[in-house]
């Protein structure tokens, strides 16, 4: 691949697209840079390489662009991001230029923002747990190093609070290089700035990497945001060992972009009007997490999505949800109740929560106890529904402990405070506590053994 | 197959996977071609005059017009030999052990099986015979499970004039030689076969035997019998993936073929950590030593996910021909379909449902009847099984992938969100999903427990009766229902919990022999049918459920391991 420079001139313009001659020398996915009358320089992505002609995405749009004012300039390579250490502190748009007014980092190498494959056999089995202090993840929705886990939402909800409360107390430094990754792809200001903020407080603004494309930044530009991103991420977890969390919101706006170059492409849409590649591109940024056989770091995803309408089988949190390692979601009802963070339980997933807990990682009765939570607020919401119709009065009795049960269990067990960081002992004491309010017949998910060592000590203690 | 003149032309326009290039005159449909100065491998799949349209089952970045392509003369074929079990590979059977580095790097080239490494070859058929196409003539122990036995390639015919004595041989090396037409033929353990042609047998038979999974709900209520196939529909979170990867681990199928077709890089990976520590059922081997894995991740080039499915069936297809029972997973079908999709859409084809390709449904028909229970060319027994999951969208049961499968497969595995978000895994729906060969399995189920059919029966008419008495309750509160109906819900419960309901991580609970499916099911049944004679006495729901009887009947999955522990908790409930 050389970086010969050449020159071209423009054919169509269509929406973000423009079709240039290009003489068959420029290669798919490579880099175009367009001047514009003026001097302004915008980069765009060749969609489409023929003999004579090719389909470039323009990432800042062609606003303004003739086809007679622009010269194209053809880099002769994919995108690239320079890596290196130097990375940590700074701040970026959506397509790796410095916004912090400092000089473009040195780079120890250029990587391409596609990234690798990484093959399947030198991966290493995620199953460190990351304590969240948060019990409801860590509790019953485990995140694990190397996992990628998203938040799935709805307009005012607070995942962004949730998102950096994760961010703050998983990366308490444990004696191990650690480092933030945040992407904002098509959101407003404030929340850039929220997490900013956020970062700053718990000290881990050093430690982190800040890539921005707002709300009001060219939407092509969301296509190529994730990808530097990881692309950053990346070489802090396998060349410099650190563990890394990666924060993408909201990946939303990213699949919304996807659809109008698709759209302007004339492909043909498979569900509501998105390409039928959604899948395979989305897989392509959320499977660049993990870790690496005999590499010390790890790369963990945390995407935020919104779910438009708050529709779960909407393409975008449908096929997230396909490809990543479980989901969390966010419930309007918690939240109108004052729950923080409002997480649906029942509707969340942690896949790799199985072999990061348990003896040795976190304690014996963690899974024991999950279940238990899971199978017991299963059947409170059945009898709740039930309630809703018949009266609590209607109600058996037998049945009441566990509308009891479920009270406790959202404002006891999930509620806590956004600063509030409990360790696992805590979150799995308040667990059994509020078991408690169940008869020990209806703990049918917890062995003998679990409930004589931990059980019986929480009676004792909660007894004042 | 000979090479003829080979066909070389360039590119003239790059699409995404697909590429259109100029100047292939004589290129065959689905022929393979080297596309790039990087030689990614491509396919033709569609010829206009001397341009050709290339699937490229590698990623095409940067690749530009006017590089060359070049025809390899033969189709998409996988090497088939010893050698092969034990191996992960990628959709076009590249090992991905023996590649070196982190990543997939693009056009790579591999040996499927290692050409130097020599086999105990032991030969069965001696000079003179007559060599029918698929016939035995010797056999290496390719491992401790897997006897592998050289086979008279199917289009191989004559008198047998050589055959290699007892002796190591690589599989490159002349085991014999056969005359046929005149002409010497040199066989060796090797062969070769297109992926997209089925390999050949005798003929279909009736299939009368169970693939014993070690999962209750599919073993005893919706079975799949050798040689059968099923298609497991279920949306994220499901647990398709977890169902899978417990039969893959717990089949009594003698080989086992898992497709990780289009789904995360962590799932192989789990496979590649437990497969060597999992013990088979019945050998006590490592189940590795029966297992092939083939690997198109999510990331990894959509072409290849195209292909990858087809390598699968026709290794599996090559074991059957041995006279073993085979077993494909594949995980996701729907991936698969989605690929045909994508490449559909970059030949700018007209599409028919959700811009699926109008030939989604024949593709997905050929590939289920490539299962099914053989009189190989050989006259033995064998079988190659086929269970498919499919990934609706939306946990959309009417799309195209699900629907058009449904119409080719047998049985049907219904993995439904409800019972997944209470953690009731396998989350499989014993009311909507269904088996054809519950039935034609009867037989044989009646010989591990005569009233096998009469208790599966109850069981399955109790949750029935709950389905209808959970939506009086639902308006009504269960108050309103008398003792004995109450009792029923009861029953239904206990059958949830200590039966349907089933731990793939639990050391005991995640794999159940068929008595033991037998006697768990047994005794909730009886449990069931002593508390209705107490009610009718006068007894009531809420003491019945007090007594130990009724928790220890729902631990017992965990609990009790052998026969002797099941007839003295038998002898307790009858005492009840």
């Amino acid at each position: 691949m050389s970086g010969s420079v050449s020159y071209s001139s423009v054919v169509g313009i269509r929406g973000p697209l423009m079709i240039i001659r290009s003489d068959g020398r420029l290669g798919y996915e490579e880099l175009v840079e367009i001047e514009v009358a003026g001097g302004e320089r915008r980069l765009g992505r060749v969609l489409q390489a023929g003999s004579e002609l090719a389909v470039i995405e323009v990432f800042e749009g062609t606003q303004g662009i003739a086809t007679n004012n622009v010269k194209v300039k053809f880099i002769g390579k994919p995108l690239e991001l320079p890596v290196s250490n130097e990375l940590l502190g700074r701040v970026f748009d959506g397509l790796g230029r410095p916004l912090d007014g400092m000089p473009e980092p040195v780079g120890k190498e250029e990587w391409d923002i596609n990234g690798l494959v990484l093959n399947p056999y030198k991966r290493e089995y995620p199953d460190e747990f990351i304590q969240t202090g948060v019990s409801v993840i860590d509790g019953m929705l485990s995140l694990i190093r190397g996992q990628k886990l998203p938040i799935f939402s709805g307009s005012g909800l607070p995942h962004d609070a949730m998102a950096a409360q994760i961010a703050r107390q998983s990366t308490i430094a444990r004696g191990e290089e650690f480092a933030v990754v945040f992407a904002a792809i098509g959101v407003p200001a404030d929340t850039a700035m929220f997490f900013r903020g956020e970062l700053e407080r718990s000290g881990a603004l050093r430690r982190s990497v800040l890539f921005l494309n707002l709300a009001e930044d060219p939407a092509v530009e969301r296509i190529v945001t994730p990808r530097v991103a990881l692309t950053a991420a990346e070489y802090l977890a396998f060349e410099e060992g650190m563990h890394v969390l990666a924060i993408l919101t909201d990946m939303t706006n990213y699949g919304e972009a996807l659809r109008e170059i698709s759209i302007l492409r004339d492909e043909v849409p498979s569900r509501r009007g998105y390409p039928g590649y959604l899948y395979t591109d989305l897989a392509t940024i959320f499977e660049r997490s993990g870790r690496i056989t005999g590499k010390k770091g790890s790369l963990t995803q945390l995407p935020i999505l919104s779910m438009p309408a708050d529709d779960i089988t909407h393409p975008i949190p449908d096929l997230t949800a396909y490809i990543t390692e479980g989901q969390i979601v966010l419930s309007k009802d918690l939240y109108h109740k004052g729950v923080y963070p409002p997480v649906n339980v029942l509707m969340s997933l942690s896949r790799l929560m199985k072999d990061g807990v348990g003896k040795g990682k976190t304690r014996q009765d963690h899974k024991e106890v999950s279940d238990q939570l899971y199978n017991s607020y299963a059947k409170a919401m059945e009898v709740r529904a039930l309630a809703e119709i018949v009266g609590e009065e209607g109600v058996p009795e037998s049945s009441k402990k566990y509308l009891a049960f479920a009270e406790r269990f959202e404002r006891e067990f999930i509620n806590q405070g956004q600063y509030e960081n409990r360790d696992i002992e805590t979150t799995l004491n308040i667990a059994w506590d509020v078991l408690s309010t169940l008869p020990e017949s209806e703990l049918v998910n917890i062995s003998e053994e679990n409930k004589r060592l931990f059980m019986k000590g929480i009676k004792a203690e909660a007894k004042p | 197959m000979r090479s003829e003149e080979v066909a070389k032309g360039k590119i003239i326009e790059v699409r995404g996977t697909v590429v259109k290039a100029s100047g292939l005159s004589g290129i065959k449909m689905n022929e393979m071609v080297r596309v790039g100065e990087l030689g990614l491998i491509g396919e033709v799949v569609r010829v206009e005059g001397d341009n050709a349209f290339i699937q490229v089952y590698e990623f095409t970045t940067a690749l530009k017009p006017f590089e060359p392509v070049i025809g390899l003369g033969e189709p998409l074929s996988v090497v088939l030999a010893p050698g092969l079990i034990g191996n992960i590979y990628d959709g076009l059977q590249r090992p991905l052990s023996t590649l070196e580095g982190f990543n997939v790097s693009r056009g790579y080239s591999a040996d499927p099986v290692n050409y130097s490494k020599k086999w105990r070859f032991v030969p069965s058929a001696k000079v003179g015979d007559d060599l029918a196409p698929g016939r035995k003539i010797g056999y290496v122990d390719e491992t401790t499970l897997i006897r592998h036995y050289v086979l008279a390639p199917p289009n191989v015919r004559g008198k047998l004039t050589y055959i290699a004595p007892e002796g190591d041989y690589t599989v490159l090396d002349k085991v014999a030689e056969v005359e046929m037409d005149g002409e010497r033929l040199e066989i060796s353990m090797m062969q070769k076969w297109p992926v997209r042609l089925p390999r050949p047998f005798n003929e279909r038979l009736q299939a009368s035997e169970p693939l014993i999974t070690g999962q209750r709900i599919i073993d005893t209520f919706f079975p799949i019998a050798k040689g059968g196939s099923v298609a497991v529909p279920g949306g994220f979170g499901t647990g398709k993936t977890v169902l899978l990867h417990q039969i893959a681990s717990w089949a009594n199928s003698r080989v086992v073929i898992y497709v990780g077709c289009g789904e995360r890089g962590n799932e192989m990976v789990e496979l590649l950590k437990t497969f060597p520590q999992l013990k088979d059922p019945i050998s006590g081997r490592p189940v590795m030593e029966k297992s092939i894995m083939i690997a198109n991740t999510s990331n990894m080039p959509v072409a290849a996910r195209e292909a990858s499915v087809y390598v699968g069936v026709t290794l599996a297809e090559y074991y059957r021909d041995m006279g073993y029972d085979a077993l494909l997973l594949a995980d996701s079908t729907s991936r698969w379909a989605e690929a045909l999709r994508e490449i559909s859409g970059r030949l700018e084809e007209i599409p028919a449902e959700e811009g699926y390709p109008s030939y989604l449904a024949s593709r997905i028909a050929a590939f289920y009847e490539r299962a099914g229970y053989v009189r190989t060319l050989s006259g033995e027994l064998g079988s190659v099984s086929i269970i498919g999951a499919v990934s609706p969208p939306g946990g959309d049961f009417t799309e195209p992938v699900t629907t058009h499968t449904l119409r080719y497969v047998k049985a049907f595995w219904l993995l439904d969100p409800n019972l997944a978000y209470s953690r009731h895994y396998p989350a499989v729906n014993w009311i909507t999903s269904y088996s054809i060969y519950s039935r034609e399995l009867e037989g044989w189920w009646s010989r591990v427990a005569e009233d096998f059919k009469s208790v599966k029966g109850k069981a399955m008419d109790i949750l029935v009766k709950e389905e209808e008495l959970r939506n009086i309750v639902r308006l009504l509160g269960p108050d309103v229902l008398p003792e004995e109906q109450k009792m029923t819900l009861e029953a239904a419960t206990m059958i949830r919990e200590g039966f349907l309901k089933q731990s793939a991580y639990h050391e005991v609970d995640r794999y159940s022999p068929p008595e033991i499916q037998y006697y768990l099911l047994k005794l909730i049944i009886m449990f069931y049918e002593r508390a209705l004679d107490k009610i009718k006495k006068g007894s009531k729901v809420d003491e019945i459920r007090s007594n130990p009887l009724y928790l220890r009947i729902i631990r017992a999955k965990y609990e009790i391991k052998d026969k002797d522990g099941f007839d003295a908790l038998i002898k307790e409930v009858e005492a009840m």
